[in-house]
């Protein structure tokens, strides 16, 4: 099996790029690769926790935190998130938040890179 | 030892996305990614202005008078002084009637040394087979 680094931009609300790349990591790790998912730009809206769910926009915290229970590997831009208002005590158990040079060291050593969307 | 290179393709226009910026913050990150790698284990990045992204690199942006905000030009300059490569595609300059002398091709007051460098779609295309990875902005 191997390594993925998925990169995702796009906002939570917005776009179904989020979704989608969500929807990605679910498959690669259901196939048993590795998967490391890095949320930058409007993309950290979903590291955010208590996220209420409404049938009219995107909800992501639930398949998430499974993926994650699943082992997949969540990590926020830090800074992105904090110029968002998105701060460490709000953000969703189990996502880490790291500077964009995480991103860079995962897809060092990926099979593959997906660099998802943006606004 | 081991070296994985990274190409950035930036096809947005500046200020209308955080694509454009994104990238090359990105790529500057690129400078710092040995704390998480093994000595001698390193990430190159490369970044190519295409299609509407030539437009990032008009040079005398105003976004530091006007908005208060670093801007695009300014982001590139810091890549510039970092040594990173970074590719405008020159037809795509033509298209906007943009010439070398209109984007920013230096930065010799930050003590950059290297270059912009304004090339044929092609060299753009050789530089995208070399790398291990695309990330498209």
């Amino acid at each position: 099996m191997g390594k993925l680094t998925i990169g995702c931009f796009s906002s939570l609300v917005g776009s179904m790029t989020l979704d989608f790349a969500v929807k990605l990591c679910g498959a690669a790790i259901d196939k048993g690769h590795k998967v490391d998912f890095w949320v930058s730009g409007n993309g950290t809206m979903l590291s955010i926790k208590d996220q209420r769910a409404f049938k009219d926009y995107s909800a992501l915290e639930k398949p998430l935190k499974e993926l994650m229970a699943k082992g997949l590997n969540v990590t926020a831009c830090e800074a992105c998130a904090e110029a968002r208002g998105y701060h460490k005590d709000n953000t969703m158990e189990g996502v880490k938040r790291h500077s964009m040079d995480w991103y860079l060291a995962s897809a060092f050593d990926a099979d593959r890179v997906l660099h998802i969307g943006g606004e | 030892m081991a070296t994985t290179k990274l190409g950035f393709i930036v096809q947005r226009p500046p200020y209308k996305s955080e694509n454009p910026k994104l990238a090359l913050t990105h790529a500057i990150a690129s400078q710092s990614v040995e704390v998480y790698l093994k000595d001698g284990d390193l990430v190159t990045a490369d970044i190519a202005f295409i299609g509407d992204g030539v437009l990032n690199c008009v040079k005398n942006q105003k976004a530091m008078d006007i908005y208060k905000l670093t801007s695009t030009e300014t982001h590139i300059k810091m890549a510039l002084l970092l040594d990173l490569n970074i590719l405008v595609c020159k037809e795509d300059l033509a298209k906007f009637g943009l010439t070398e002398n209109d984007i920013v091709i230096d930065a010799e007051e930050f003590g950059a040394e290297m270059k912009t460098k304004v090339v044929p779609f092609s060299e753009i295309t050789k530089m995208m087979e070399e790398v291990n990875h695309l990330l498209f902005f």
